[in-house]
């Protein structure tokens, strides 16, 4: 559901006020429904590298609008700028000002994604400040865009080309409706894993995933978008939501599993009942999460533990048992839900703040173990997000926090469930360890 | 030419038992593959304002999300309930049209009073072992809360005569009939049609009549809510029941009662038998809601759709007693049921690894036990040479049964088989065997129903 500022600000009398007043006017986002176009309108590609050449080759034969320099007045539905071969400040400049000038040109819900290379792996300082320069660039630059455009980056590792799997999977991603609420955010493609979909609408078919949960909020709606993908779903949540895990898993045509994550063998009982019911087990979406909200001076050892114990024991668990088991072998993906409490920090909530840092760092930690098998793990993060929890805070602490990012609006659900779908496709097996916020860039916590 | 010698004399040897057991051996198998119901609820509480058919068709929703059966065209789903509305005369039909199941999937209605659960598992079962379908979902639900309220015999001529009629005179002097009494509505009551005793009086005579004690009835009931609680609590429900509105245990359940708490309440049925009262609210089974589900199928079904295989349902036997004229008491029925069962399969009480006898009445339960016990029933009423036999305690009702649970009547044979296949499945994976349970309802009517399940 659109908020009702927004939808008031996005039509007639509401659309002038909000402008002569200068009060936030988010938009209605263009969301992923199949079969849409990717984009609103013509790709300009910016850059003159061989990977931005192989790139606008690669866009055109997935039968797009390609420009690769700019026509005067164009409306555009997004700029791609190709800046992997910076090996100084100043080789940003020609790219960077030849699509300053087309940034007024973009439509509503347009896109800018940047393609550069990790400062990480520079060979020296002069490049690295040049790659790194990119990140600010990015950040700042989806802080000016309008009407629901975003920008965002992709990172490439030292040796992963412009075209590899994961690089236009994650380019895919960023240009369509999948990301409407991921704004100001890098994707960091680590090796050329990965292999793209033989039907984009489709991505997911063939695959079992299991998510936790999924009775009801972001993890029913993870399972609608793994369900619309394709996949088969298994979904868990605690025996006293059995009966909305029901009514979800008889949505998306899946099973219910009645299980408490926490307990001991809730990994090898996940792993069962995909097994025995489904044949195979591919995805494992770590969404079950609880709130315990105290400020630490009066914390108490109840709430402290439950939290950790939901949030990150229980995760750290079942993974032992997905790693030990040999039907988690075949590119496996993992995917997490964080927080963006987790990065920046929320008061009242140590606790959940630590249960989701150690998530980032669990991630992290597990992408080598995965590796061999060829499988990947990450987080994503999401900021505020519209649920039947958030809805319970007050009106005006509501009003306020769902206005403090680039899209001056709160995300939905399913904007997170985007999220986890592509990263638990096989088009994202080069990204592994990282964490992607979905939080329409919010103002804090960088 | 000696197999012919033997073929001609063979029959005339064996008798009519042994060749439908050797019937049977010829039929495929019809396996329990899992089940699933809504917790129960006390009359008047959580789901005062459901409908049977709300019920089923959330017992049903529940069993489909577990075993995955969207849009499945079921062979053929059969439930039932004991306290009914006219308006309801398609229940099961109307369940199912409002599942998840394929809107292809036929159903009916069945009613045999509190037999009613296990009588749809049983005749299901039949059909798959006939290869007549090969899955199945049986299933029960009853309301009390809900109950239909008629009206009175005298208001329902009235208003008969009344559509008949086609004059206005004729009108006047229909209604003229009408007298105030027959304003009053009839509510339904658990009474028995031909003796006017309810249930409990009943089973207060039989109470009585085989010695049962206030101490043995009040230490069944707690057992019966120790087991229940100690299941819950091991996650033994956990793919066995979902919850609805609210609940998700029993409502009835005790977990903290105590053999003094029991001993406290005071006697309600049998007050004017002379003898001293035994049966109180706490050892009888109080008015409940609820719906359960089984899903029944083929061996190659199960194996076809990746679902497990907990149980096989081996036979089933009903049996009726004339309590009209106080020849046995109303609900002694599986008495005679289950030795009939049990000689029909080669089988004992020692053979039975699991005991699930429905707890009407703590009286109940142990009535039979004294009956099969009693070396002048055995010899007189079951034409055994003595006692049926007494079973091991420890393996009557383990993981709790009505007393405890409550007892939705039509739903509880429902709740009985698919726990009892659960325990057996688990059972034979320790054991390395396959192990037997029996299950044994009393019905109202002086009926009862019973059957003999197997691991898997």
């Amino acid at each position: 559901m659109t908020d009702k500022y927004t939808q008031f600000v996005s039509h007639g009398i509401g659309k002038d006020v909000a402008r002569k007043l200068g009060l936030p006017q988010p938009v209605v986002l263009r969301r992923h429904q199949p079969g849409q176009p990717l984009v609103p309108g013509p790709i300009l590609v910016q850059g003159s590298s061989d990977g931005a050449d192989e790139l606008a080759a690669a866009l055109l034969s997935w039968d797009l609008d390609v420009r690769r320099h700019a026509v005067p007045r164009e409306k555009l539905g997004a700029i791609i700028l190709v800046l992997d071969e910076l090996s100084r400040p100043e080789d940003l400049e020609r790219p960077v000002l030849a699509a300053a000038a087309s940034i007024r040109d973009l439509s509503p819900s347009a896109r800018v994604v940047t393609v550069s290379r990790t400062a990480a792996g520079a060979p020296g300082p002069a490049s690295a400040a040049a790659r790194q320069g990119v990140d600010g660039l990015l950040r700042s630059l989806a802080k000016e865009l309008r009407a629901g455009a975003t920008a965002n980056g992709i990172v490439l590792a030292d040796g992963v080309t412009t075209t590899s799997p994961s690089a236009l999977g994650a380019l895919r991603f960023f240009l369509s409706g999948r990301s409407a609420f991921v704004d100001g955010q890098f994707l960091t493609i680590a090796s050329g894993e990965g292999t793209l979909p033989a039907d984009p609408d489709k991505p997911l078919a063939g695959k079992v995933a299991v998510v936790t949960g999924a009775a009801r909020g972001i993890g029913a709606a993870i399972a609608r978008t793994l369900h619309r993908d394709g996949a088969t779903l298994v979904v868990v949540d605690i025996p006293a939501a059995g009966d909305h895990l029901a009514t979800v898993a008889n949505e998306v045509r899946g099973t219910a599993l009645q299980l408490d994550i926490t307990r001991e063998d809730a990994g090898q009982r996940i792993i069962d009942h995909a097994v025995g019911r489904h044949g195979r087990l591919d995805i494992v979406v770590h969404n079950a999460g609880i709130t315990r909200d105290k400020l630490l001076a009066n914390m108490d050892p109840d709430r402290w533990n439950s939290v950790l114990a939901v949030n990150i024991a229980a995760q750290l668990r079942i993974n032992d048992a997905l790693l030990a088991s040999e039907h988690f072998r075949n590119s496996p993906r993992i995917v997490s839900v964080a927080s963006t409490s987790g990065i920046a920090g929320n008061r009242g909530q140590t606790n959940y703040a630590a249960s989701k840092g150690g998530v980032m760092g669990m991630v992290r930690a597990t992408a080598p173990l995965l590796a061999e098998r060829h499988g990947s793990i990450n987080a994503v993060a999401p900021g505020f997000i519209e649920t039947e929890m958030t809805a319970r805070i007050p009106f005006a602490t509501r009003e306020v926090a769902r206005r403090l990012n680039s899209l001056q609006q709160g995300g939905r659900p399913g904007d997170v469930a985007e999220a986890i779908a592509f990263l638990a496709s096989d088009a994202a097996g080069g990204i592994t360890g990282d964490v992607l916020r979905v939080c329409g860039q919010n103002l804090v916590g960088a | 030419m000696s197999f012919t010698g033997q073929s001609a004399t063979g029959p005339e040897e064996s008798s009519t038992s042994q060749a439908a057991t050797h019937g049977r051996d010829s039929l495929r198998k019809a396996v329990v593959v899992g089940g699933n119901r809504i917790p129960f609820a006390r009359t008047g509480g959580a789901y005062t304002k459901s409908s049977n058919q709300d019920m089923l068709t959330a017992a049903l929703d529940g069993l489909i999300a577990r075993f995955g059966l969207q849009d499945e065209r079921i062979g053929e789903v059969a439930a039932g309930a004991v306290l009914k509305h006219s308006r309801d005369f398609n229940l099961t039909r109307e369940a199912v049209l409002g599942s998840a199941l394929s809107a292809e999937t036929p159903a009916y209605d069945l009613q045999q009073a509190c037999a009613t659960g296990l009588e749809t598992v049983l005749g299901l079962a039949n059909k798959i072992k006939l290869g007549q379908i090969d899955s199945a979902i049986a299933g029960g639900v009853d309301s009390a809360s809900d109950a239909p309220i008629a009206v009175s015999e005298g208001l329902r001529e009235v208003l008969l005569d009344l559509n008949r009629a086609k004059t206005l005179p004729q009108r006047i002097q229909v209604l003229s009939r009408l007298r105030p009494k027959d304003l009053a509505p009839d509510a339904p009551n658990t009474g028995e049609p031909r003796t006017g005793l309810s249930m409990g009086e009943h089973q207060a005579l039989t109470t009585a009549q085989w010695k049962i004690t206030r101490e043995a009835q009040d230490q069944l009931a707690y057992n019966s809510h120790r087991n229940l609680a100690a299941a819950y609590d091991a996650g033994f429900f956990d793919d066995l029941l979902t919850p609805y509105r609210g609940l998700t245990r029993d409502s009835n359940l005790r977990a903290d009662t105590t053999l003094e708490k029991l001993a406290t309440l005071k006697p309600v049925f049998g007050k004017n038998l002379g003898a001293e009262a035994t049966m109180t609210a706490g050892n009888s089974t109080p008015l409940t809601d609820g719906a359960s589900t089984v899903l029944l199928a083929s061996e190659e079904w199960a194996d076809a759709h990746e679902l497990p295989k907990l149980a096989t349902v081996v036979d089933g036997e009903a049996a009726a007693v004339d309590f009209v004229h106080g020849k046995d008491g109303l609900l002694m029925a599986p008495a005679f049921a289950v030795p009939r069962l049990l000689a029909r399969n080669g089988l004992t009480l020692d053979d039975i690894d699991f005991f699930e006898i429905h707890e009407a009445f703590a009286g109940t339960v142990l009535s039979t036990l004294a009956a099969w016990e009693d070396e002048e029933f055995g010899r007189t009423r079951l034409g055994l040479d003595g006692a049926l036999g007494s079973i091991d305690r420890s393996t009557l009702n383990v993981n709790g049964s009505s007393l405890a649970a409550g007892h939705p009547f039509a739903a509880t044979g429902g709740r009985i088989v698919a726990s009892l296949a659960k325990m057996l499945h688990d059972k034979g994976r320790v054991d390395g065997r396959p192990a037997r349970g029996l299950i044994s309802i009393c019905a109202a009517g002086g009926q009862g129903v019973v059957a003999i399940l197997e691991g898997f």
